[in-house]
This record gives C-alpha cells, sequence and structure tokens, in this order.
C-alpha cells in the first residue's frame, strides 16, 4: 500500500478545524502579521531597498556603502536620510524606498512638534518620546515578541510533556520524588532571580528565553502527569503492554497522542502567557536591553506620556489584537483534535 | 491425553502493602490468596466468582502484567514472572489477553488498522505487505469486513470492538488466550455470537482458553473445568458436569442458586 498524503484522522482534523471559522480565519491573519514581520527589514528600514547611482546598483539592506562610494567626500557610513546625500543620488540616478522609511532606532529629526508626536503622513502612528517611528517599532516588536513566545512555548513544552510523561507514567517514588522537585522548584522567586541576573549580565534574548525556561516548563507538567496517571490504568495500555509493545512506545505513540488534546489545548494559553511575560518584563525594564523595540516598551512610554494616547492606545490594541487571535487559534486547534467531533 | 499448558501454584497477590511517612498505610489486602489450577492444552478453564474475588488479578498475574507477591506461574515449564521481565516477546508470543470493556481496551486514536498492526509489528517483526495480508486474514477470522480496517473504535458495536480485541490477541499467534469477563458488558443475543465464535476460533487454531467470568451461565457454555473462586481463593474445582451438577462447596451452591429464576424455568 502506498501511503496517502493525509491520513483519514488528519483529513478529519483538518475539516474540523476548517469548521470552526473563526478560529480559521484568525490563523491565517496571524501567520500574515507574522510573515510579513519576518521581514520587517524590507518594510520598515532608514535604508533604501535599492539605489541606482551613475548606472550601477546598490543594496544598501544587505551591504554597507560609504558615502565615497556614492559620489561623497566622506569614507564613513552612508546616511541616505540625510539631504546631502539624497540629493546627490537623485542627480544621477534614483532610490526606492521601503514603504516605512524608518528603522526601529532611527530618530525622526524632522518631527513637526516635539517628540512625541502625534501621527503624521511620514509617522503614521506617530512618533515616541525620542522621536523614534512607532509603527516601524511596532513591527519589530511584535516579531520579537512572537518570536520569543514561540521559542519559549515550544521548549517548555517539549520538556514540560517529557517530565509530566514520566513522572505520570511510572508513577510510584519516580512520581513522588519528582513532585516534591517541582514544589520546591515552584516556590523560587522568578522575578527576584532576573531582576539578580539582570545586575550581573545584560540580559538579551538568549538569556531571558533561558532563565524563563527555567521556571516556565513547569505549567504543562501537571497537566500532562495527570493524563497520564489516567491513561496508564487503560485497558489499551495494559494490552499495548501485552503485546510486547516497549515503555518509551507506549508512552510516544499510545499514551501521549491522547494526552495531547489537553497539551494542545493549553499551548496558545502557554504562548499568550510567554509573550505577556516578556511584555510584562520590558514594561518593568528587567527584560530586553534598552533601545530594544519592545510591546511592553512602548507601553511603558504610553504610561510615562498619557499626553500622548497613540503610544498606549497602539501598544494595547496591537497586544489585545495578537492575544485574542492565538486564543481564537487555540480554540480551532482543541475542536480539530476532539476525537468524538464529526464536523462541525 | 493432553498436557499441561499454563499452571500456578500456591500464587498470592498482596495489595497496599507499603511503606508510609505517616505510621502504616493501609491493610493489605490478599486479592489472590494461594491459587493453583491449571488448563490442558487445547481445553478451557472457567473461572468464575463475585466482584472482588481476585479474578482479574489472577488473569494479569497470568499474561505478566503483574508480577505475583508469592508462588509461581508456569507456562509450557517456563516462569510466566520472570519471562515478564526479561523476555516478553517470547511471553506474549505464548500468552495474551482479551479484556473486560472492548471500548476501553482500543485506543480511540488508532484505526482498526493500527491496532493490529502493533502485535505484528512488535512481537512478529512483518513487513508492510505481510502485515496487510495478516490484517485481512484477521478480520475473517473473527467474521469482521475488511474495510473495517480504516475505522476508528467507536464507530463500532460493542460486539464489534470484542471482536476487534479477540483479532488483536490472535494477532500475536499464542497458544493460550486469557479472557477477563470478554462477554458481560454485552448484551445476551451479542454474548451467545462471540461465544460462537470463540469455541470456533479454539477448535480451529487448537487454542486453549482461560475464561473468566461471573456469569454462570456463560461458563457453563463454553468450559470444560470450572474453577470458583470466592474472597482470593479457589473453593472448588472440576469439571463442568461436576460442579454444575453436584457442587460440594457451600459457596458454590450460593452461586447456583443465585442464577435468575427465569433460566432454570427455560432448562
Amino acid at each position: 500500500m502506498t501511503r496517502r498524503a493525509y491520513s483519514p484522522l488528519t483529513r478529519r482534523r483538518l475539516a474540523n478545524f476548517r469548521a470552526n471559522s473563526r478560529g480559521f480565519w484568525s490563523l491565517w491573519i496571524f501567520l500574515v502579521l507574522f510573515l510579513v514581520s519576518l521581514f520587517a527589514e524590507f518594510i520598515a528600514n532608514d535604508r533604501p531597498l535599492l539605489v541606482s547611482y551613475d548606472g550601477h546598483f546598490y543594496y544598501p539592506i544587505f551591504h554597507d556603502y560609504t558615502e565615497a562610494d556614492l559620489g561623497g567626500d566622506l569614507p564613513i557610513e552612508a546616511d541616505y536620510r540625510d539631504a546631502e546625500v539624497a540629493k546627490r543620488i537623485d542627480a544621477r540616478g534614483w532610490i526606492v524606498w521601503p514603504p516605512i522609511p524608518f528603522d526601529y532606532r532611527t530618530i525622526n529629526f524632522h518631527l513637526p512638534s516635539p517628540a512625541p508626536s502625534p501621527p503624521t503622513a511620514a509617522n503614521l502612528l506617530g512618533t515616541d518620546d525620542q522621536g523614534r517611528d512607532v509603527l516601524a517599532r511596532l513591527i519589530y516588536g511584535f516579531r520579537i515578541s512572537v518570536l520569543f513566545g514561540l521559542v519559549l512555548t515550544v521548549a517548555s513544552s517539549v520538556i514540560g510533556v517529557a517530565a509530566g510523561a514520566i513522572q505520570g507514567y511510572y508513577g510510584g517514588l519516580t512520581d513522588l520524588f519528582l513532585q516534591r522537585f517541582l514544589e520546591i522548584w515552584s516556590g523560587l522567586p522568578v522575578l527576584y532571580l532576573l531582576i539578580i541576573l539582570s545586575s550581573i549580565v545584560q540580559p538579551d534574548f538568549w538569556w531571558l528565553l533561558g532563565i524563563m525556561l527555567l521556571f516556565s516548563w513547569m505549567s504543562l507538567v501537571d497537566l500532562v502527569r495527570a493524563e497520564f496517571l489516567r491513561a496508564r490504568n487503560f485497558d489499551y495500555v495494559r494490552a499495548a503492554k501485552a503485546l510486547g509493545v516497549s515503555n518509551p512506545v507506549i508512552i510516544w505513540r499510545h499514551v501521549l497522542p491522547n494526552a495531547m488534546v489537553a497539551t494542545l489545548t493549553f499551548l496558545p494559553f502557554i504562548l499568550n502567557g510567554s509573550i505577556t511575560t516578556l511584555t510584562s518584563l520590558d514594561f518593568l525594564g528587567f527584560g530586553l536591553p534598552p533601545g530594544s523595540p519592545s510591546l511592553g516598551e512602548l507601553l511603558a512610554e504610553g504610561k510615562d506620556n498619557l499626553q500622548a494616547p497613540w503610544l498606549g492606545l497602539t501598544a494595547f490594541f496591537v497586544l489585545a489584537i495578537m492575544l485574542s487571535l492565538l486564543i481564537f487559534i487555540g480554540e480551532a486547534v482543541r475542536d480539530a483534535f476532539d476525537p468524538r467531533k464529526i464536523n462541525g | 491425553m493432553s498436557s499441561t499448558l499454563l499452571s500456578t501454584s500456591e500464587v498470592v497477590r498482596v495489595y497496599g502493602r507499603r511503606l508510609s511517612l505517616l505510621g502504616q498505610g493501609g491493610k493489605p489486602v490478599r486479592a489472590v490468596d494461594g491459587v493453583s489450577i491449571g488448563v490442558a492444552r487445547g481445553r478451557t478453564l472457567g473461572i468464575v466468582g463475585e466482584s472482588g474475588s481476585g479474578k482479574t488479578t489472577l488473569a494479569r498475574m497470568m499474561v505478566g502484567l503483574l508480577p505475583p507477591t508469592a508462588g509461581s506461574i508456569e507456562i509450557d515449564g517456563r516462569s510466566v514472572p520472570e519471562l515478564a521481565l526479561s523476555d516478553r516477546k517470547t511471553l506474549h508470543r505464548m500468552v495474551q489477553m482479551v479484556f473486560q470493556d472492548p471500548v476501553s481496551s482500543l485506543n480511540p486514536r488508532k484505526t482498526v488498522r493500527s491496532i493490529l498492526e502493533a502485535p505484528l509489528k512488535a512481537l512478529l517483526g512483518m513487513g508492510p505487505e505481510q502485515r496487510n495480508q495478516r490484517i485481512a486474514e484477521l478480520l475473517s477470522l473473527v467474521s469482521l469486513r475488511a474495510e473495517f480496517a480504516d475505522r476508528y473504535p467507536h464507530e463500532f458495536s460493542g460486539g464489534q470492538a470484542q471482536r476487534i480485541g479477540i483479532a488483536r490477541a490472535l494477532a500475536a499467534e499464542p497458544e493460550l488466550i486469557v479472557l477477563d469477563e470478554p462477554v458481560s458488558s454485552l448484551d445476551v443475543s451479542v454474548q451467545a455470537q462471540v461465544l460462537l465464535l470463540l469455541s470456533d476460533l479454539q477448535r480451529r487454531l487448537n487454542l486453549t482458553y482461560v475464561f473468566i467470568s461471573h456469569d454462570l451461565a456463560v461458563v457453563e457454555t463454553i468450559s470444560d473445568e470450572v474453577a470458583v473462586m470466592h474472597l482470593g481463593k479457589v473453593v472448588e474445582r472440576g469439571l463442568r458436569a461436576q460442579i454444575f451438577a453436584k457442587p460440594q462447596h457451600d459457596y458454590t451452591r450460593l452461586l447456583l442458586s443465585s442464577i435468575p429464576a427465569v433460566r432454570r424455568r427455560a432448562q
């Protein structure tokens, strides 16, 4: 028999997923937003996409050019936003800019009003209190939040499911000792550890991820353990044992798929939680290094500049929409994995 | 005439004896308390008893799913508990089990095909071609249509699901099948079909059965020999006719007299 592309089970799951149209469209919207944000450098950048000068093409996003390369005098990196540079290029060629001609670090020195300046044609969502474009920072911040959330969720789920599976399946003393360890471990104060850590090292993306991972893996353990404790007494697990299937295979092939529904139902919440955690750490100033684009930092600026409501509102709506989309996707995933749900 | 395939001698299983931080745990329960029985090749041993008499515990020990606390269980001259630790494959190619609840004994997320494939892969190491052929054979052995192979357990009735359970046990080509209340969750007409199927299979494949039930009528239909269990002990054992015609033990008499009156009138 040749294996078909999708088994009937997979097909039914896909159909169930599609049947939940809110979740289905949420997934597409989220994927589009995420994909767009992955190409942030091509959408919001203070370097042009393409420069034609003197019959030659230049690709400033991929390559650094000096002003000397572009007909100037100085052997320093070209600042394409500089009026002199632009004028020189315009005289002997042309420039293609990204839709948003600002990077997340770019300071707009030509603001019509003091920073934070309200939305204008140049800065669609206004600027923050350092004159940086909010939309550009938003795109980069969204990307870093989602990436952080995804990596943290995947890593902590893998560890959590493995630990829960071992605990629940073997039970007895293994369960007893791991459970006591979990109780002690979950008693450690995460926030203090982060504060102490940030006074020793400058926490970057990976440092934060590592220290969050040390504690976030526990969220799934109880759930998976309970599922395994229940499932290990099922007759089909006994039957599998009687059929000579080894313990790791039983855990992987027979019990885990049944524990997966509960796990998957939790995943979007964990992803949400991870993103919220990063945002709140950034908000408090214990998160990503200063200057990094992040939703938490935008929220903090919104709080500090109540006279500039576009800051807080932007951060709020982006967070609210992103988290809601993830929840809707989670609901559809849960429906898809429900074995009793035939269709609709 | 026929040699003994499976025998137990003074088997004991105690539950609930464990160390606890706060004094003693609960009082230990002797679920199976010194049982010595045997079954000859190609025959059926019926084990009857009320709920809690230790039948299922005994069954699980016979297939090596539970280690006995004391005593020995031997199949074909080899120790079951030892095989269960050292060589499960050999053990499970000799003895298989059919469970009481046909629905919970089938993984709801697997098709019939992958349920039946597991023993073919794990125990017999068959390739995909052979497996497909064998699955079709197994389904026809238990009188199910071949196209059922790609369905899920919840799409079947109790009787059909139990046939799949039986096919799964047959897949390993065992000599002995321990049937733990295989028909008690089915309604009466389906019970009869499954019992007929079982005795038909026994004749065709020369199987040996240990048939566990609380239903005397069912045991009477299928068994050659009967053992009556009460509170973890075998209180009486003998040939079927003997037990049903001239029960020796008080408990057996009690059991027999508790068969509903409708049946007695029908006889």
